[in-house]
């Protein structure tokens, strides 16, 4: 479960020690955007105790990793490698060969480190026009590996040579085609970050937006973001209900050998069941579900 | 490891330290300016000294401006100031002399 | 011996019936006859109380060796009244000073240099900070200084423990007879609540103001019959400094967290109803919980019946939206509760003995339902500490809070686990300033803990599904975070004396010893 994912630069040790305690369920550590070209080193230092030091308490670690157009990204890797992150978020994302490219160096890395195969998972950003056209080959590059995608608003507006709109007009085209592109192969979908702090509402909005499209989650720029995208992802009371009446049934008629049944006068088989599932675990996430599913 | 130049890490920001290394005679000469300098100054130098003696650095004059960083702060500020002082930009030691 | 906080109290300290911190409420219910000043009668009405000078009025109220005066920091940071007045003591040759304030500041710097002269050799104050904290806490101080929480400092003065020679209060308007207001005037502070005990205490009582104007100047704070004398002088203080621009409300994720935290709590416990009382101090987190306050009380449609204590913008803001019906004021900070007091009938000025004091018939703080304070760090017995910075320096103030939290049906406070890297709840706090049986609840980023005696707190916040840790749980994880501290150095000799409210000796500060790494 992956709603939240929190940007926090891996040169503020203000902000590295401690994030865990917002509760995102991932945390993005930054090495790319938010650190200073003349402060990769630093930040892969402080980034290196942070993860082998910290206690994220089941927090996710991602770490942010510069594109693969600059001289950092090799050493990026290895240090998240060494650290013992998570994953590895590739920026800039444009084709399957990407995720290959840093797939092998990861692979490297793990040799290099002791670390157990396939341990460090990935993720694609995707900022251009054609890392979106090319989505589906992006998401299938590495299925043991791949997380899902994620698009990255502020450059991906400036390549469609508009800006932010309210609603979201501007992004309907490269949302979509990713969300298509996620679901088809069987990855996750996330949203880009909104930056006006000051707008609440705006971004209340755009989450609200986010669940009806079918996102997973959307990264965050402020624990202040959070507890919004929580209470919008979570499910309602009503649902909780439902969920649990199909999960409850489907145990007790598939314990009989019954596929196909009914529910409140609704049929139900097994393709309702990761769903309702699913609702529980938000359920459970969000503190509304407290029952013995 | 000996260092070749001056060099700086770290930042003046709450919860960071200012690290500053400098080849200088014989031994380590270690200052530390710190707000928490009664309760955790001890513990301070202690991570510092045993952060370069991890790193081989054996000579150096060492000024340590304390923002109330946690040891795990101390140790990435030590080593990227060594570090840069050592001229070394890539293919770190992670998890070698750096742990 | 130890007293009911355990803490080692030097038994030459307990002399002439003075007693070691014996648990709260000690004195519940005992007599006394309450002190009372001097009166040099005024019966004929043509002599003017006038004076040109300060000096003139130091001389006139008769200033001599040992004598004690007291002041009052409604100007804070921008207080000029007691660097002018000891300036003329001073000038005169008088010695053996002891000062008796509600509280002193950096703004105060020049009477360190008479401390260290031995010119000032006692002190008497609810907060000390900048160099004359140094100067006490390196033992320049010739006695013990003495620190008392606000309605502590009242109550003393109403027992006559503390036997004021002159008053000197500064007020931002009076007319030529001493009828004095906290409102109007070019250094408007809003409330004289500290210097109202003050002035009814006093053998000899000095107004000083800059703003002079017509007899009479009514509603006054101090009154014309208490007051002996007036001096006009160009400026009694900064304006800036004295209301300063409200602080713009947190935006710092952490402190809102704990501040959301802070209201939630108040909303599981069986308190939070229509018409329930409220205090916040101002710390960020404290002032942040006003916010989640009031989309609770919009949503359960309550209303506050009262809001008490130093008064912010946060409070006005409530105020005025109409959900909370009256705000009690002994302090105000901002340039809102200043014109709030002056121009909103629902906003009164009350003295700080009906606020705090635990020495008369019952005080504003013992209605009180919650109280939201700030705290230094915090023991495992829930101990409070708020008086010396990390280097063993006397930084700080117990202010109101000692009164507050033993007055409060429901007493939160609030701090980050860690801030810088001092872990803000600890094995031992430097000093107690309020003991742990008046703190219900300790609101930290990483959980909250409820004191084990308030069984009841704890099941309803256990309802409400609030993050709930142990006292223990959460020291061992600052310690966890920030590594175990090494404990402060102190020689032995006590340079202040940290008196409970109730005048019992809860604590004392030692001489720190210079640090050497």
């Amino acid at each position: 479960m992956r709603r939240s994912m929190l940007f926090v630069s891996a040169q503020r040790p203000a902000l590295l020690k401690d994030a865990y305690v917002y509760k995102p369920d991932s945390l993005l550590l930054d090495l790319e955007d938010a650190v200073a070209e003349n402060q990769k080193d630093a930040a892969r230092f402080s980034l290196y105790h942070a993860l082998k030091t910290v206690d994220y308490r089941g927090v996710e670690r991602v770490v942010r990793i510069n594109g693969l157009d600059t001289p950092h990204w090799k050493e990026d890797i290895r240090v998240a490698v060494a650290g013992g992150a998570d994953a590895v978020r590739i920026s800039k994302c444009e084709k399957a060969d990407d995720v290959r490219t840093v797939v092998r160096h990861i692979e490297q890395a793990e040799e290099e480190f002791g670390a157990e195969r396939e341990q460090t998972l990935v993720m694609a950003a995707l900022e251009s026009p054609l890392g979106i056209l090319n989505a589906y080959e992006i998401c299938t590059a590495c299925p043991e590996r791949m997380i899902g995608v994620a698009i990255a608003g502020g450059d991906f507006r400036k390549s469609m040579q508009t800006r932010y709109y309210p609603g979201g007009l501007e992004m309907l085209g490269g949302r979509s085609n990713m969300l298509l592109a996620a679901r088809a192969a069987g990855v996750q979908c996330f949203d880009t970050v909104f930056t006006n702090l000051d707008d609440m509402e705006g971004f209340r909005a755009e989450v609200e937006q986010n669940k009806q499209m079918g996102f997973d989650g959307k990264s965050l720029i402020s624990p202040r973001q959070i507890a919004v995208v929580h209470e919008v992802f979570a499910p309602t009371q009503k649902e909780i209900l439902e969920a649990e009446k199909i999960v409850r049934a489907w145990r007790e008629n598939s314990a009989l050998g019954i596929g196909v049944f009914t529910v409140d006068g609704k049929m139900i088989d097994i393709a309702f069941i990761p769903g309702a599932e699913r609702v529980i675990m938000m359920a459970k996430a969000s503190g509304l579900y407290r029952g013995d599913l | 490891m000996r260092l070749i130049q001056t060099a700086l890490a770290g930042t003046l920001e709450s919860s960071d330290a200012q690290v500053m290394v400098e080849n200088a005679g014989t031994g380590i000469e270690l200052s530390i300016e710190s707000d928490v300098i009664n309760q955790y100054g001890r513990q301070i130098r202690e991570t510092v000294l045993e952060t370069l003696a991890r790193l081989g650095v054996e000579n150096a004059r060492v000024r340590v401006i304390d923002k109330g960083a946690l040891d795990c702060t101390l140790r990435a500020r030590v080593e990227c100031a060594v570090f840069r002082a050592c001229r070394i930009e890539k293919d770190f030691p992670w998890g070698g002399v750096i742990r | 011996m130890k007293n009911a906080v355990n803490r080692e109290i030097p038994d030459e300290l307990l002399q002439n019936g003075r007693k070691p911190f014996m648990g709260s409420g000690y004195y519940e219910g005992t007599e006394y006859r309450k002190d009372a000043p001097s009166v040099r009668v005024r019966e004929k009405s043509f002599e003017t109380k006038l004076l040109p000078s300060i000096r003139e009025a130091v001389q006139k109220c008769g200033v001599k060796d040992g004598m004690t005066v007291s002041f009052h920091h409604h100007f804070r940071e921008g207080d000029y009244i007691i660097n002018m007045v000891m300036k003329e003591i001073v000038a005169l040759g008088i010695r053996d000073i002891t000062i008796a304030a509600s509280s002193v500041g950096a703004a105060h710097d020049p009477v360190a240099e008479y401390i260290e002269q031995g010119i000032v050799t006692g002190l008497q104050t609810s907060g000390i900070r900048g160099r004359i904290g140094e100067a006490v806490s390196h033992g320049k101080l010739k006695t013990p200084a003495v620190l008392r929480s606000h309605g502590g400092r009242v109550r003393a003065v109403e027992r006559g423990e503390v036997h004021i020679d002159v008053a000197f209060i500064g007020a931002p308007t009076s007319d030529c007879y001493g009828n004095a207001r906290g409102v109007g005037g070019k250094s408007d502070c809003g409330v004289l609540s500290y210097a109202m005990v003050d002035a009814k205490y006093a053998d000899k009582v000095v107004v000083i103001t800059d703003t002079l104007v017509d007899f009479p100047n009514f509603p006054p704070s101090i009154q014309a019959v208490d007051v002996d004398w007036v001096v006009v002088v160009d400026a009694i203080g900064d304006p800036k400094k004295i209301a300063t621009k409200a602080a713009r409300m947190s935006q710092d994720p952490r402190d809102l967290m704990m501040a959301e935290y802070c209201a939630r709590v108040m909303a599981a416990t069986p308190y939070f109803r229509d018409g329930f009382s409220f205090q916040t101090g101002v710390g960020g987190a404290s002032l942040a919980a006003n916010r989640f306050l009031e989309s609770m009380l919009v949503e359960k449609n309550y209303k506050i019946k009262w809001i008490i204590g130093g008064i912010t913008k946060p409070a006005v803001d409530l105020l005025n939206k109409g959900l909370v019906e009256m705000i009690v004021d002994a302090q105000d900070f901002d340039v809102d509760s200043v014109q709030s007091i002056r121009d909103n009938p629902r906003h009164y000025e009350i003295s700080v003995s009906q606020y705090a004091s635990p020495g008369n018939k019952g005080a504003f703080v013992n209605k009180l339902d919650f109280v939201i304070l700030a705290a230094l760090d915090v023991d495992p017995d829930f101990n409070v500490h708020g008086i010396t910075g990390s280097d063993g320096v006397l930084r700080g103030a117990p202010g109101g809070h000692p009164d507050a939290s033993a007055g409060a049906k429901c007493t939160i406070i609030v701090t980050p686990l860690v801030r810088g890297r001092m872990a803000t709840i600890c094995e031992h706090v430097v000093t107690v300033t309020t003991p742990g049986e008046c703190v219900d609840v300790v609101v930290t980023d990483y959980g909250i803990a409820v004191n084990p005696k308030r069984q009841d707190l704890l099941a309803s916040l256990r309802e409400a599904g609030l993050p709930l840790k142990t006292i223990e749980e959460l020291k061992d994880e600052a310690y966890h975070i920030a590594g175990v501290p090494d404990d402060l150095e102190f020689h032995e000799r006590v340079v202040a004396i940290m008196e409970a409210r109730d005048g019992t000796i809860l604590d004392v500060v030692r001489q720190i010893k210079p640090m050497k790494l």
